[in-house]
């Protein structure tokens, strides 16, 4: 396999991902967690929340996922971690928008340091959302 | 109950074999927005050398969470669901997750602090395939609530 370009600075990868009740609904299905803050307002409402919130580990997959086909290889991921900061709210109706912008922050020794800016308008949703590659 | 201070340390027995299907790997990409063709493609996934459809990163949780249920399982350890917040996730990969995969997972807690009345938990899951290798090490630090939270 070819080398990854990591120049440091440059967005490798965007995209904004529509979610809607239906994607929380299949993501439960998927992983297997059916935590019904996640698709029911009564329960969401009756724990505090401030609405039904997409899975954490739903926004996680996303995020990484931008990234994977300009690495061409899901096997070149060494290493990927993130803080959950902030819920990201999925209207019934409106759904909710996620931004991903894959940035390289650093680069030696045939790894890269990839840093994923995950927000829903204005707010970052998850924190220190880092990927270190294999870039040889 | 507080959370047990000796649960770092605590063993707890492997889980159960969880053969990886290339169905299952399909339709956890789908869910999470995957597109590219080595999730779902055999042929795409062949091309770069694996021996079937290659899971989405985050597709370890599903066998770390064999091991958080065997944690929220256990007794005495002061940990309940509903007073849970996942706080933290990260991942150290040897190579993907593809289908055909028999993984199973040592739960290990390796950290523990109080955090306001309650308590951080830093629970490890060590993700190995059926000749014992290692694939992925998942990580979770779980925020437990005090009763009062």
């Amino acid at each position: 396999m070819s080398a990854l370009e990591t120049e440091t600075g440059a967005v490798v990868a965007e995209r904004t991902v529509h979610l809607t009740r239906e994607a929380l609904v299949r993501y439960a299905g998927a992983s297997g967690d059916f935590n019904p803050i996640h698709y029911r307002d009564d329960v969401a409402a009756r724990v505090g929340l401030p609405g039904v919130l997409a899975h954490g580990m739903l926004t996680m997959g996303l995020a990484v996922e931008t990234l994977v086909p300009w690495l061409g290889d899901a096997g070149r991921i060494a290493e990927y971690g993130v803080r959950f900061t902030r819920p990201v709210v999925v209207d019934a109706a409106d759904g909710a928008d996620v931004h991903v912008v894959a940035t390289v922050v650093a680069a030696s020794d045939g790894f890269a340091q990839i840093d994923l800016t995950v927000t829903q308008g204005d707010t970052t949703v998850l924190g220190k959302a880092r990927v270190r590659v294999r870039t040889d | 109950m507080p959370v047990d201070p000796e649960l770092v340390g605590r063993p707890f027995p492997r889980t159960e074999p969880y053969l990886v299907g290339r169905e299952k790997v399909r339709e956890f990409a789908r869910a999470v927005f995957a597109s590219d063709p080595s999730h779902t493609d055999p042929a795409a996934a062949r091309a770069l050398g694996y021996p079937d459809v290659v899971a989405p990163p985050t597709f370890a949780m599903v066998v770390q969470d064999l091991t958080l249920q065997q944690l929220l399982a256990a007794p005495d350890t002061g940990i309940v669901l509903e007073r849970l917040i996942h706080a933290e996730q990260r991942f150290r990969y040897t190579r993907p997750i593809v289908a055909g995969d028999e993984l199973t997972a040592q739960l290990s807690i390796t950290g523990l602090r109080p955090f306001g009345k309650g308590a951080m938990v830093t629970s490890e899951a060590e993700i190995t395939d059926a000749a014992g290798a290692h694939v992925v090490t998942a990580t979770s630090v779980l925020l437990v609530g005090g009763e009062d939270a």
